[in-house]
């Protein structure tokens, strides 16, 4: 007979930002729960000063935090080992990405919350999409500000309830204007920083769409898209993907490259977004000729690179990249092609259509998305 | 005068021999994924940018014993994905290219081993471990230092020293590592 403890219910409470409102939403169920009978307690919570926070929290019995000393400094950090011995049947837990000081049971938070699952006990937490490993690259370069703490994906992933708080970029900047967020010295340098309308315009996109491919993994019958992306090594070792194995509902992604670096940022590209959709990657090179030795170096680094990252490298030899392109999406059932930004073109050149022109035309109802030259960026910037 | 639509990489000179490409140098800067220095990343994008080098920071990828060596690495692809990307942000603030690598062994000195063996550099940076801080082995140093050949650069960086606070600064001009130690080999 098995005595082991049914695992926890982890509800998470996903925000785009800062002063969305996710801790006031976790205590407010965590509150609903009290009522309704059940022993809550807050395992963790951070008010980051805010009055409506701290409110909200009155009557929740919090377990007292633990000390650790850290180079001369003493740190409150969340008190494992107090939750487990409380043993509540839901625990409110603050800032799932935190990384927590050296000396306590684990690097990361999100540990701590297993084990707290794992003790049979239902946890709420809460996080910031901008902390999910997976993303927190493409929105350093939305934002411009790269999150230090992240956590992997998979723990959205095997969350067994996720929920959105979603407001309005506007609204999320009148409740920072008005002092619910940050106190008055921070408020002028966080609507000027990061908090800007595009900023928060383009979090909210990347919240909904996470929210929403997390309801498609799960909705797929088959059961092979919701399991998290194959890097998510729980026994903390590395699995050989079976290529053969679809994950995808019907995903699957072209990159187009040549044997120059800049092709390793397109393959990069690719296999975070393959990674998100939980699709298979191709990679294709059309070479017009056998490569030259320059080529041949650079290839082999593509070839190195497709191979750890479970990608298929694909040489065919033709004139036409668009010919050869619909050609290998069509055999493989492309729905999604990544090109690099386009040279400049000679004036001969200017006369056709561009490579994305002619992809969109010969790849209807196929995806196209350009990849952007950073070194072009920069200088733009400069 | 030169036809308007001729391109300047293609125009041949006056005495009708196109110059033979020059190559530029390359600096192998190779590291492991949790061991990235910053400052050591700095020190080597200072380096080719003064000398107008391309950079090459190899992700050292170490596999496990019961998984073949040309097997897949989904854990460690995310972490190497991230850290590329992160190095050629910072490589474009200071206006240098990359040309990435990533390069799989049994142990971190073994994938070291062979990214030598693979790439064309003239020079090698390289972060050594100091207690605390982020970097190789003083083993795998000495190893380096002992077998490959080219001109090595062995820094030693400070503690606190984490890639991914990068973006919140400039590009750091006038801070340099803590030690920086420059080791010829003919």
């Amino acid at each position: 007979m098995n005595d082991a403890p049914r695992r926890g219910h982890h509800k998470v409470f996903l925000g785009m930002a800062a002063g969305v409102g996710k801790t006031y939403r976790m205590l407010q169920e965590g509150k609903a729960e009290l009522e309704a009978g059940r022993d809550v307690v807050i395992g963790y919570l951070e008010p980051h000063g805010r009055a409506e926070t701290t409110a909200q929290a009155a009557g929740l019995e919090i377990v007292p935090r633990r000390e650790v000393v850290y180079r001369d400094t003493v740190l409150a950090e969340m008190d494992l080992e107090g939750i487990l011995r409380r043993a509540p049947e839901l625990c409110l837990i603050d800032e799932l990405a935190h990384t927590n000081a050296p000396g306590v049971e684990h690097a990361k938070r999100y540990e701590d919350v297993e084990a707290v699952l794992d003790a049979g006990i239902d946890v709420f937490s809460t996080v910031n999409v901008q902390h999910l490993e997976s993303l927190s690259d493409e929105i350093a370069d939305l934002t411009g500000t790269r999150v230090r703490e992240t956590l992997p994906d998979r723990v959205l992933a095997d969350a067994s309830e996720v929920m959105l708080l979603d407001i309005t970029p506007e609204a999320l900047r009148e409740r920072l204007r008005n002092g619910k967020v940050y106190p008055a010295e921070r408020i002028e340098t966080a609507l000027a920083n990061f908090f800007t309308p595009e900023n928060l315009t383009a979090l909210r996109e990347v919240s909904l769409r996470q929210v929403a491919e997390g309801i498609e993994a799960r909705r797929n019958p088959r059961g092979a898209v919701a399991e998290p992306p194959p890097d998510e090594a729980r026994s903390g070792s590395e699995r050989v993907l079976d290529s053969a194995v679809p994950w995808a509902i019907g995903e699957r992604l072209l990159a187009l490259v040549t044997p120059k670096p800049a092709s390793q940022r397109i393959v990069r590209r690719a296999w975070r977004s393959a990674q998100r959709l939980g699709a298979e990657l191709d990679v294709l090179w059309v070479a017009g000729d056998d490569p030259d030795p320059e080529q041949s170096e650079q290839l082999a680094a593509l070839r190195k690179l497709c191979s750890v990252l479970g990608a298929h490298l694909l040489i065919e030899y033709g004139d036409d990249v668009a010919a050869v392109a619909q050609r290998v999406a069509r055999e493989r059932g492309t729905t999604y092609v990544l090109i690099g930004t386009p040279g400049p073109r000679s004036m001969w050149q200017r006369t056709r259509p561009t490579l994305p022109d002619r992809l969109l035309r010969v790849l209807p109802g196929v995806d196209l998305r350009i990849v952007a030259d950073r070194s072009r960026r920069e200088e733009d910037t400069r | 005068m030169k036809a308007p639509w001729r391109s300047t990489e293609s125009a041949v000179p006056a005495g009708g021999r196109a110059k033979a490409p020059v190559q530029a140098p390359r600096i192998l800067f190779p590291f492991i994924a949790p061991a990235l220095s910053r400052r050591a990343l700095d020190a080597a994008l200072r380096l080719a940018r003064a000398e107008g080098a391309v950079l090459i920071p190899a992700f050292l990828a170490p596999v496990p014993r019961w998984l073949p060596l040309d097997c897949p690495l989904p854990r460690q692809a995310g972490a190497a994905v991230a850290t590329q990307e992160a190095i050629e942000q910072r490589a474009a603030q200071f206006g240098v290219t990359v040309d990435a690598r990533l390069e799989r062994g049994r142990t971190p000195r073994h994938a070291l081993m062979r990214a030598i063996e693979c790439e064309r550099y003239d020079r090698i940076v390289i972060a050594a471990a100091a207690p605390g801080a982020r970097g190789f082995h003083p083993d795998d140093v000495a190893w380096l230092l002992a077998h490959a050949p080219g001109e090595i650069v062995v820094v030693r960086p400070d503690q606190e020293d984490d890639l991914v606070e990068l973006d919140d600064e400039p590009p750091a001009e006038t801070r340099g590592p803590t030690v920086a130690v420059p080791v010829a080999f003919s």
